[in-house]
């Protein structure tokens, strides 16, 4: 059987990279062997999220700057559903670590992640987010942000032009539309065992 | 009689060293009455920064100072060789910018201000393992790991006071027991970054604004004294990134001044066109996002088009949207684009009639001047005492633009006059970002028709090596002074490479001009000083 081609509408399958990954990922869903109804509604659904993946506005240095001409007339990412940018974390999608995350920062960082809705994706944007960047040998700088929270897809660039953002965010709605929905993302944490893993704190 | 005799009058003691700016070398205890005397009665009424310096057989700071009517500049270094405990008497009482720039050197170096009534860190957490400016700084990350655990937070600050010849350490809160405290930021859309104010609050009055900076502190000063002079270049495009060209022209400036070179003529008509052009970008911006904090978001789609025509012109000559490493020392790394001066005479002609439409759209709205004018004023005085400089204290009246008081490169040629308005308000802050892009128009249009021919560099060693010595250039930046310190041991890396940039002065006055006003004007009054948070934290 051929291989399920993941793409959107305007963009070729050969033209994208990293089909490997998509391909490992369709892969992995066609040996899960879900039934033909779920599947189906798997795929509807998915069709809808990846179409309007909201992001948390979320930026701390320059790379954020690139992303407000990603939201603004000339790159336009309303053409993708995307431009709907939310403030609290809870009614966003994914989160674009646009800039570096230092010592101070990373807590805070980690705490916006756990506060994401699930299913919630990370983009590391830029040097920075990925590795550290130029500021890798600082005594207050985290050496990329993947030892505080799962990656999704990495936009290298200091800073990424916003077409290379365009494309980041277009692998990850690619991603989304081959995962599996019922009983695959969209799992519903447990109150108790969540609050096992996150204790709160006490306020003194 | 010069001010060096008298100075030399009054304290015996000193030693001067002489140089484009004068440095007085004043024994510890004197500190503080050298620095009485010079701003009551020699007029130095302008701080413009400490340097925190560790010489390794002492610890000590340079202070520069500036007088605002005459323009001069002084400096003055006090220096104490107890590694252990350092203590420097405090100028909090006489500037008020002092309190946070004394903070900054005891986060950096552990220096205790005596007197200082806030002796808090202020970039780095409570329980951060030693002083990393410090030359024999233990860098191993274990003693200060990256770590998702919530940074321990506390309401105490201290007071060190000597009483009977002995330092004391006195506990006092920020906020009192029964104050309401709200907290806005790190994460918040309309702090321009991660900044964070702790917000006491009185009903809708804000009673007092703690500003807890460092979410974006990311060593800049520490990395560049292991790295060779034109790799330090570089971290000028990340700091304020909308200057990036004036401040890599200040750094290019500062090491040229040291090695005695100059840019030829070519390189620095192109370096002053490129920072009008760059403060056109920046206001542009500014004015957009401002626009949108107002609940007005069109606004940001009308002045990022202007933005993005820049941005296109920068790209064709320097290759990069937003991290040029255009300058170098000695001029330019590549000649400008053969389209350049047709593409910039394109923007120049459309820039006035954008301008005005902008007016239109938003200047004389109704709700604009409701939530501007009189909201947010900072008077005379204090914006000199907070050393707020750039648009901002141009608009409280304090004609403080360092490309006329201080001139650099071709400015003194160039016909322009400073954008100066006395109201201190928001408002006042606002129209002068929008003259000052028709003030850039106008410098531009006088240099883009005689670009000079000629060499775009001058010829510099492959290596190149400062001399023993110290070296301090002020330049203007689209938020106001940046200034520059370097210290050399000679070798090709500096000993000591501080930069002064002017949004810690912005972000340190919001809790001075917030208090008494209501909440919702806060976020007004902090997008009007338009400060970018990783020019604060550096």
């Amino acid at each position: 059987m051929e291989m399920k081609k993941v793409t959107t509408k305007s963009m070729p399958y050969e033209d994208w990279k990293d089909n490997e990954y998509i391909e490992s990922l369709v892969q992995e869903l066609r040996d899960s062997g879900t039934n033909i109804i779920v599947g189906s509604l798997d795929t509807l659904i998915n069709w809808g999220r990846s179409n309007s993946l909201w992001p948390l506005t979320f930026a701390t240095s320059c790379c954020g700057i690139e992303f407000v001409s990603l939201g603004a007339a000339r790159f336009d990412m309303a053409r993708f559903g995307w431009e709907v940018a939310r403030s609290s974390p809870r009614q966003a999608d994914f989160m674009m670590v646009a800039g570096t995350i230092v010592n101070r920062m990373a807590p805070v960082f980690r705490r916006l992640y756990d506060q994401l809705a699930e299913p919630k994706y990370v983009i590391a944007c830029g040097s920075c987010a990925i590795s550290g960047g130029p500021f890798r040998k600082s005594y207050h700088v985290a050496k990329g942000i993947e030892d505080l929270v799962p990656v999704d897809v990495f936009v290298p660039g200091c800073p990424p032009r916003p077409e290379a953002m365009i494309y980041g965010i277009m692998q990850l709605s690619r991603k989304v539309k081959v995962e599996k929905f019922f009983g695959g993302v969209n799992r519903q944490e447990n109150r108790k065992e969540y609050l096992a893993a996150h204790p709160v704190e006490e306020n003194k | 009689m010069n001010i060096q005799e008298k100075i030399a009058g009054f304290f015996p003691e000193a030693s001067f060293e002489e140089g484009e700016i004068l440095r007085i070398d004043i024994p510890a205890e004197k500190l503080h009455e050298l620095a009485q005397k010079l701003r009551d009665e020699f007029g130095y009424d302008y701080l413009v920064t400490i340097v925190g310096m560790d010489w390794t057989d002492s610890l000590g700071c340079i202070y520069y100072l500036m007088n605002t009517a005459d323009k001069s500049q002084i400096s003055f270094k006090a220096a104490t060789a107890d590694r252990e405990h350092p203590a420097l008497d405090s100028v909090a009482d006489l500037w008020k910018i002092a309190v946070i720039l004394e903070r900054e050197v005891y986060d950096f170096f552990g220096i205790i201000f005596v007197n200082n009534p806030d002796m808090r860190r202020l970039f780095l957490n409570i329980d951060w393992v030693g002083y990393p400016l410090r030359k024999d700084y233990d860098e191993n990350p274990e003693l200060n790991p990256v770590t998702t655990e919530s940074e321990r937070q506390s309401d105490e600050t201290y007071v060190w006071k000597r009483e009977d010849g002995k330092l004391v350490k006195h506990v006092e809160r920020v906020f009192q027991d029964d104050d309401f405290v709200v907290n806005i930021g790190p994460q918040h859309p309309a702090t321009h970054g991660v900044l964070r104010f702790r917000t006491a609050l009185d009903g809708e009055i804000i009673k007092k604004i703690d500003v807890y900076m460092g979410y974006i502190h990311r060593g800049v000063e520490k990395l560049c004294e292991n790295l060779q002079y034109p790799q330090t270049l570089h971290f000028m495009d990340r700091l304020d990134y909308f200057s990036a060209h004036n401040y890599h022209h200040g750094l290019c400036l500062c090491i040229e001044k040291a090695m005695g070179i100059e840019a030829p003529r070519r390189a620095q008509v192109i370096r002053v066109i490129m920072d009008e052009l760059s403060r056109i970008a920046s206001h542009c911006l500014f004015i957009g996002t401002y626009c949108m904090d107002l609940g007005a978001t069109t606004m940001l789609f009308y002045t990022l088009r202007v933005r993005e025509q820049i941005l296109d012109i920068m790209e064709r000559t320097c290759g990069a949207r937003m991290t040029f490493n255009y300058s170098c020392i000695g001029g330019l790394m590549a000649d400008i684009h053969p389209d350049f001066v047709k593409d910039v005479k394109e923007l120049l002609a459309i820039c006035p009639k954008n301008v005005a439409e902008y007016n239109k759209l938003f200047t004389g709205n109704v709700i604009t001047k409701g939530r501007l004018e009189g909201v947010g004023v900072l008077t005379h005085d204090d914006a000199i005492s907070y050393g707020i400089t750039g648009p901002s204290g141009r608009a409280s009246g304090w004609a403080c633009d360092v490309r006329k008081t201080h001139p650099y490169s071709i400015y003194p040629e160039l016909k322009f006059e400073q954008v100066v308005r006395t109201e201190g308000d928001s408002m006042a802050r606002f129209k002068n970002r929008m003259d000052e892009i028709q003030q850039s128009v106008d410098i531009i249009n006088q240099l883009i028709d005689n670009i000079p021919e000629g060499e775009y560099c001058a010829k510099v060693p492959k290596i190149i090596k400062l001399p023993e010595g110290h070296w301090f250039q002020i330049v203007e930046g689209c938020r106001g002074l940046f200034g520059v310190y370097i210290e050399s041991k000679g070798g090709n890396q500096p000993y000591r490479l501080k930069l002064v940039t002017p949004c810690l002065n912005l972000a340190s006055v919001v809790d001075h001009i917030t208090r008494g006003d209501k909440i919702a004007d806060l976020i007004t009054i902090g997008g009007s000083l338009d400060y970018i948070v990783p020019d604060i934290d550096r």
